[in-house]
């Protein structure tokens, strides 16, 4: 089953300046979100392989439009994150579906590797409800630098019958990092974490 | 004459495929660019503003230009606009008018002969605060099919001494428009009404 989609937008962010101080380069967010059809709202379904494959298919098709959207190449993506909410006909294992299984494997496949874990968050809601999206290094977890969140809203969604699901990349870290820890720069990449 | 000073700049493009009703063969899309900037007027009552909308016209025509690359670059596809502002908590609404000109002129020479008024809207508010930037036809104000709005903010804008600057362009109608009356291709006049 592939993912009936109502709606879908993109959404960068660029810092330039904090504090009165200038970025240079500006850092970036982006983040996807696609509206769609809960084939399970109303009721309850023991099975939830289909929303497991329509996870397969978001992960690479937001994924895809984050980097598009900010330009880049796939491996110049340094960190990721992800997240859904559920409209008030489903269920929170819905979000689940969607989100664990199958939707990393395409979306590292959009950012080139990504040995670390996608962070992630889920939440039932209504039209409007903010959905925060927890980002994190997409090779080294423990990049203290790349520790960060981007919310999204849709003031028309997700619809009762409906799941907003959210995939976020940038190619940079938080504005003025200073909190120490491990860097981007010193990050070996390979088991996930340093 | 004060420089702008931007802190951030965010954009969004929607695609709206359907709302419960038949799916379009051509998404509506919608595209928002969002800047923030100093305030130079907060804090104090300042008498003549009016030579800041001078110093706001690059940063109108940056931002036009944003816009219809986000749409894919070609200005004939944009049939609807719309600008804001949000006047942070040390500003005054009297600022947010300061954009009128620079914004509105801006959209209408990147998109050449564009006839009608742009539709704007502006407020004081904090940080997430939400704007509901309403939308028309760019050549004639009363084609039904293309009145709209788009919901925008940022968690963390505009700061007392900011204002979140904004433009928003579409590439058609409604997606299920059916209320009727003066239709796109019913435009006459050349007065930017009809």
């Amino acid at each position: 089953m592939s993912a009936e989609i109502r709606k879908l937008a993109v959404w960068v962010e660029e810092t330039h300046a904090e504090m009165g101080r200038p970025i240079k380069p500006a850092t970036r967010k982006a983040v996807a979100v696609a509206v769609i059809a809960n084939p399970f709202a109303g009721r309850y379904a023991e099975d939830l392989s289909d929303l497991i494959e329509i996870g397969a298919e978001l992960g690479g098709l937001l994924g895809a439009r984050c980097v598009a959207a900010l330009g880049i190449e796939p491996g110049q993506a340094q960190s990721y994150g992800k997240a859904a909410m559920v409209g008030e006909g489903g269920e929170l294992e819905h979000a689940a579906a969607i989100l664990h299984p199958k939707l990393g494997a395409p979306l590292r496949a959009a950012v080139e590797k990504g040995a670390a874990l996608v962070p992630s968050s889920k939440k039932m809601g209504g039209p409007g409800q903010v959905l925060d999206v927890p980002l994190g290094h997409k090779d080294a977890a423990y990049v203290r630098s790349h520790f960060d969140g981007i919310e999204v809203r849709l003031n028309d969604a997700p619809r009762a019958g409906e799941i907003m699901v959210a995939v976020a990349v940038t190619d940079s870290g938080r504005p003025l990092p200073r909190v120490g820890g491990l860097t981007h720069a010193e990050a070996e990449g390979k088991d996930g974490l340093r | 004459m004060p420089e702008v000073e931007i802190r951030k700049f965010a954009t969004v493009v929607e695609e709206v495929f359907h709302e419960g009703g038949p799916r379009a063969t051509t998404p509506l899309r919608r595209a928002a660019v969002i800047a923030v900037i100093r305030n130079p007027f907060a804090g104090r009552y300042v008498a003549d503003i009016q030579p800041f909308m001078e110093d706001l016209k690059p940063l109108g025509l940056t931002m036009a230009n944003r816009l219809v690359d986000l749409l894919g670059g070609d200005p004939s596809v944009v049939e609807g606009y719309g600008k804001g502002a949000i006047v942070g908590a040390a500003g005054e609404v009297e600022h947010g008018a300061l954009w009128h000109a620079p914004g509105g002129y801006a959209m209408r020479e990147v998109l050449g002969d564009a006839m009608a008024i742009v539709p704007s809207t502006k407020k004081v508010g904090g940080v997430g605060t939400r704007l509901d930037v309403p939308i028309t036809h760019i050549n004639a104000s009363y084609v039904r099919s293309h009145f709209d709005a788009m919901e925008l903010g940022l968690n963390d804008a505009p700061r007392a001494d900011e204002m979140a600057l904004m433009l928003v362009m579409t590439t058609g109608p409604r997606v299920h428009h059916r209320a009727g009356g003066l239709a796109a291709d019913q435009i006459t006049g050349k007065d930017g009404l009809r």
